[in-house]
């Protein structure tokens, strides 16, 4: 279903060739994948809102260098110049955070994850909230599934970090460890 | 780009006191506990704690006019200035036969060259698209780079700065774990190419093979395991005169706020175990894997170089126009802490070595880095010069600075 959606809008971009455009030609693109308002629908696409600017500035950097490849990114910040990447991030920053999951949460799984997050320190760098702060991402309220392909990404190497901090961390937690931590950072608000 | 802001931000966490293990949250939030035995209960979680976080160096340079020059301060009767600017998280140093300055980088994927022209320094990019380039060599007119997982070289780079083909690769198939993965790189008195594979984690048992020194001949082949138990040196060099190979090693993470120091080591043989994750700093058995080890079963460091310092790139004084006592001394670049409330690091040191081999006292050298708690520069290597000058990397700047002998400012601790 992602690969579908996600297919559609580049199929569109690409008629549009928003890879030429300024980025204020590009945001509605952006929004076309992350949802209104940054509050993505699609699985496995992040939702934006409230990101440090650092953060999402040096993501936007590695995606336009292809450090980090992941084809749609790459295409969308092909060709910003510094500048719009740091607007890009601002314009980002200022949007609302996602809504965490409003189910009633299983309290073991969440007392769980909570154990593992003060045991690997997540809550130092991400902060006790999990609001995140300079190059450390927010992660409350983030899509649970997305969540999940990132700390996967972490452990097989295939998500490349600006630097290795993440590696670090999850090398020894296992998968079990990340299905728990999803669950509980989707649920934060 | 402008980061003005966060700089600001960390000064401000920087002025909060130290009030670390006062208050164990027992009742703050409820948690599950922690199994039995675990080495994590007793970690600090106190607000303080928590604003502990890696430093990132921004992904851009500093504008040549925004470089903190009047901030460092060189020891006395030397001076620094600026040498080159404009490379992006500069990393190792190399030094060609023509005098050409190789960097490599470890957050982007360049190699840069400084070429000297007439006291003009122009910088071009030589190699790019590579992954964590932080290693460079250089020998014969060949540069070897070092990326995450390989090894690769430019053959007449001197000659084709201008338009170098792309690396050859000599060795491939390292492990690709991201942490500690990035790679020094330097050719030893026995012409092989020294690196090191790290450990690939913080503090943990990692599978054979992990935290050693290995090296190969300069086509890649012929690879041995020298050493072992290191957990991530980015830095090594060999004594001048007795050709015995010393490196620092970079630490554990989040014991305590002051141990384990960094270490500086002297490889007399091969085979020798330097204690990760075992023993740290030669006196210290881990909380967590020291159990039924003792630390006389591995060869100590031969100087201490402070908790979470981050000592990376160090060279032998080889160069004649510095003062008599400098010469086959150690300068080693602290990048600085992270891991630690009040940060220490930032600066480059003299570590004496007396002619038995051992280490005496420590002395700054370059200072001034770190202001008020926050880094204004992030030292990383160094470089002997052929007029005896010393260069040193900063890969916060993205900028290359000269120290020379001559009148500056003094150096402080």
């Amino acid at each position: 279903m992602r690969s579908l959606a996600v297919g559609a809008i580049l199929a569109g971009l690409a008629a549009q060739s928003v890879c030429a455009q300024p980025l204020d030609a590009r945001l509605p693109t952006c929004f076309a994948c992350h949802g209104e308002n940054g509050i993505s629908q699609l699985p496995e696409i992040p939702s934006l809102g409230a990101q440090p600017t650092f953060y999402t500035t040096v993501q936007l950097l590695m995606f336009r260098d292809k450090l980090r490849v992941t084809e749609p990114m790459n295409e969308m910040a092909k060709g910003l110049t510094d500048a719009e990447l740091q607007k890009a991030a601002d314009i980002i920053s200022k949007l609302p955070p996602p809504v965490p999951v409003s189910d009633t949460p299983a309290a073991a799984r969440m007392e769980k994850a909570r154990a593992l997050s003060q045991q690997h320190r997540c809550n130092f760098c991400h902060q006790a909230n999990y609001a995140g702060q300079e190059n450390v991402p927010r992660l409350a309220g983030q899509r649970e599934d997305y969540l999940l392909k990132a700390l996967r990404g972490y452990k097989d190497n295939s998500r490349r970090g600006y630097d290795a901090q993440m590696s670090e961390v999850v090398y020894d937690l296992k998968d079990e460890d990340f299905v728990e931590l999803a669950y509980f950072l989707a649920r934060q608000k | 780009m402008t980061y003005s802001s966060r700089r600001q931000r960390l000064v401000l966490a920087g002025t909060v006191g130290m009030l670390l293990v006062a208050a164990w949250p027992a009742a703050a939030q409820q948690p599950a506990p922690l199994p039995p035995g675990s080495p994590l209960i007793g970690r600090p979680d106190t607000a303080d704690a928590k604003k502990l976080a890696p430093v990132p160096a921004p992904p851009v340079a500093a504008a040549p006019d925004k470089l903190p020059v009047d901030k460092l301060k060189a020891a006395k009767g030397f001076k620094v200035e600026v040498y080159a600017s404009g490379m992006p998280n500069a990393r190792s140093l190399a030094l060609g036969d023509k005098g050409t300055v190789f960097v490599g980088s470890r957050l982007l994927d360049k190699v840069y060259a400084i070429v000297d022209k007439g006291g003009k320094r122009e910088v071009k990019v030589v190699a790019s698209g590579l992954y964590r380039p932080n290693g460079v060599a250089f020998k014969n007119g060949t540069l070897y780079i070092a990326e995450l997982s390989q090894i690769s070289k430019i053959e007449g780079i001197e000659d084709k700065l201008d338009n170098p083909p792309k690396p050859t690769v000599i060795l491939d198939g390292l492990p690709k774990d991201e942490a500690h993965g990035w790679k020094y790189l330097a050719i030893g008195p026995d012409n092989k190419l020294y690196f090191e594979i790290g450990q690939p984690c913080n503090n943990c048992l990692p599978a054979e093979g992990y935290g050693t020194m290995r090296r190969v001949n300069l086509d890649g082949s012929g690879m041995e395991t020298i050493a072992q138990g290191i957990r991530h040196t980015v830095g090594f060099d060999w004594h001048p005169v007795s050709k015995e190979m010393y490196f620092t090693d970079n630490s554990r993470d989040w014991m305590s706020e002051d141990l384990p120091n960094d270490e500086l080591n002297r490889m007399t043989k091969v085979g020798q175990h330097f204690g990760s994750p075992f023993c740290y700093q030669g006196d210290l058995p881990d909380q967590e894997f020291g159990w039924g080890r003792k630390c006389s079963e591995f060869t100590p460091p031969i100087a201490l170089m402070g908790p979470h310092a981050a000592a990376l790139g160090m060279k032998f004084y080889t160069g004649n126009s510095f003062p008599a006592k400098y010469k086959n001394q150690i300068l080693v670049a602290r990048h600085g802490s992270w891991n630690k409330t009040n940060k220490i690091g930032g600066d480059v040191v003299l570590v004496n070595i007396k002619k038995d081999g051992s280490a005496g006292p420590m002395e700054p050298f370059l200072t001034g880095f770190l202001e008020n708690n926050a880094y204004v520069g992030r030292p990383v290597d160094v470089l002997v010069m052929k007029d005896g000058s010393v260069l040193v990397s900063d890969d916060w700047n993205g900028a290359v600075w000269r120290v020379s002998a001559g009148n500056g400012r003094t150096a402080s601790r």
